[in-house]
């Protein structure tokens, strides 16, 4: 913890892109968290850890990716409404970049049999990196057996039976929340 | 011009399924872009997937590679911007109420219920891949040796994916690919 450390003034908003970009240019590897915990509690001091992990479990609870959550709560923290637009696209543009020009290489050479033999052999890669995710996403949310039933009816009405997903995410989810609802403290 | 609308509504109904992260909006993204649509191919999806999972910044930029298949230019940013700016301004807005949530009794059922509904999309998002991606043993054995490696050490992912690859490239030279 680096609480004690004294922390930064607020950046400019040009500081405040530029520090993203280059986060959103070197977080390779999707441990984008790892690398914003780096960034903006120890290298700049923006943030103390105390908020930077109240921040995170906002950006957790909400749908949206962590990396882009976290861009708009840390940049809305630091400098407003622009702070958060700024840190969002400079968490962004690197990647958006890329993957543009990735789709437009696709179409110039993506049917080459050297190229297809690559991306059979990251694409089967990829899905031991889901499965990592998975189980890392399960092992901080799922604490009761009930918990893992709601895994796996999810999975199996998705992945098998087709049932389409914002109904399986409105009855497991409905079913799941009331399962786990706020119980009053029983009286002594 | 039409298309266009396709994708900002696509990818921002998708932008709503991303509880707990990307990956748990993979199934409909499969389901909108290779059957409804047909922008691209199970396979062309895989593969800008798994390449997504080796670019910088957040982990589902394939977006704009779809986008970009769609519409050039024009398409990819319609499709950044559907898919950023739902949750985007929903995340804006809840950061400034949080105060006011944060001691809410209903929040911790709604993290956790809503926490093991993910991890089941993300299982079916895996299963869904996985029947793409894992065609035979040896291709299941590079999934699986990915997971382990991931699972038990703190290695970047970029790299365990990078060498599937030529070693997908190997299986290619050799004629077993």
């Amino acid at each position: 913890m680096s609480d004690t450390q004294e922390l930064a003034p607020p950046p400019s908003l040009g500081r405040l892109f530029w520090v993203f970009l280059v986060m959103g240019a070197t977080s390779l590897g999707g441990g984008v968290v790892a690398y914003l915990r780096t960034g903006l509690v120890i290298r700049q001091r923006w943030l103390d850890d105390l908020t930077f992990v109240e921040l995170l479990s906002i950006s957790q609870t909400l749908p949206g990716l962590n990396a882009t959550n976290m861009s708009i709560l840390v940049g809305d923290r630091l400098r407003g409404g622009m702070g958060a637009f700024v840190a969002t696209i400079g968490m962004c543009l690197p990647g958006a970049i890329l993957m543009t020009g990735a789709a437009f290489a696709y179409g110039i050479g993506g049917d080459d049999p050297w190229s297809k033999a690559f991306l059979h052999g990251i694409a089967a890669g990829a899905v031991g990196l889901i499965v990592v995710v998975m189980v890392q996403l399960g092992a901080k949310v799922l604490k009761t057996p009930a918990d893992y039933l709601f895994v796996v009816a999810t999975a199996a009405a998705v992945a098998f039976f087709k049932v389409s997903v914002p109904i399986v995410l409105l009855a497991a989810g409905a079913i799941a929340i009331w399962w786990h609802r706020p119980r009053d403290k029983s009286p002594p | 011009m039409k298309q266009l609308w396709d994708l900002a509504g696509v990818f921002a109904y998708l932008s709503l399924l991303t509880v707990g992260g990307g990956m748990a909006a993979l199934p409909e993204l499969k389901e909108l872009t290779v059957n409804t649509y047909q922008w691209v191919s199970f396979p062309e999806l895989l593969h800008f997937y798994s390449l997504g999972q080796l670019s910088p910044g957040p982990n589902m930029m394939m977006v704009a590679s779809i986008g970009a298949v769609v519409g050039h230019i024009p398409g990819a940013i319609v499709a950044l911007v559907a898919f950023f700016l739902p949750t985007g301004l929903l995340t804006f807005a809840v950061g400034r109420l949080w105060t006011h949530l944060a001691t809410w009794r209903w929040r911790p059922a709604i993290q956790t219920g809503l926490g093991s509904v993910a991890v089941g999309l993300v299982l079916a998002g895996a299963i869904i891949m996985g029947r793409g991606a894992i065609t035979d043993l040896f291709y299941g054995a590079i999934g699986l040796a990915v997971f382990l490696l991931l699972w038990r050490t703190k290695i970047n992912p970029a790299y365990p994916i990078i060498v599937s690859g030529l070693i997908g490239m190997g299986m290619h030279y050799f004629g077993l690919g």
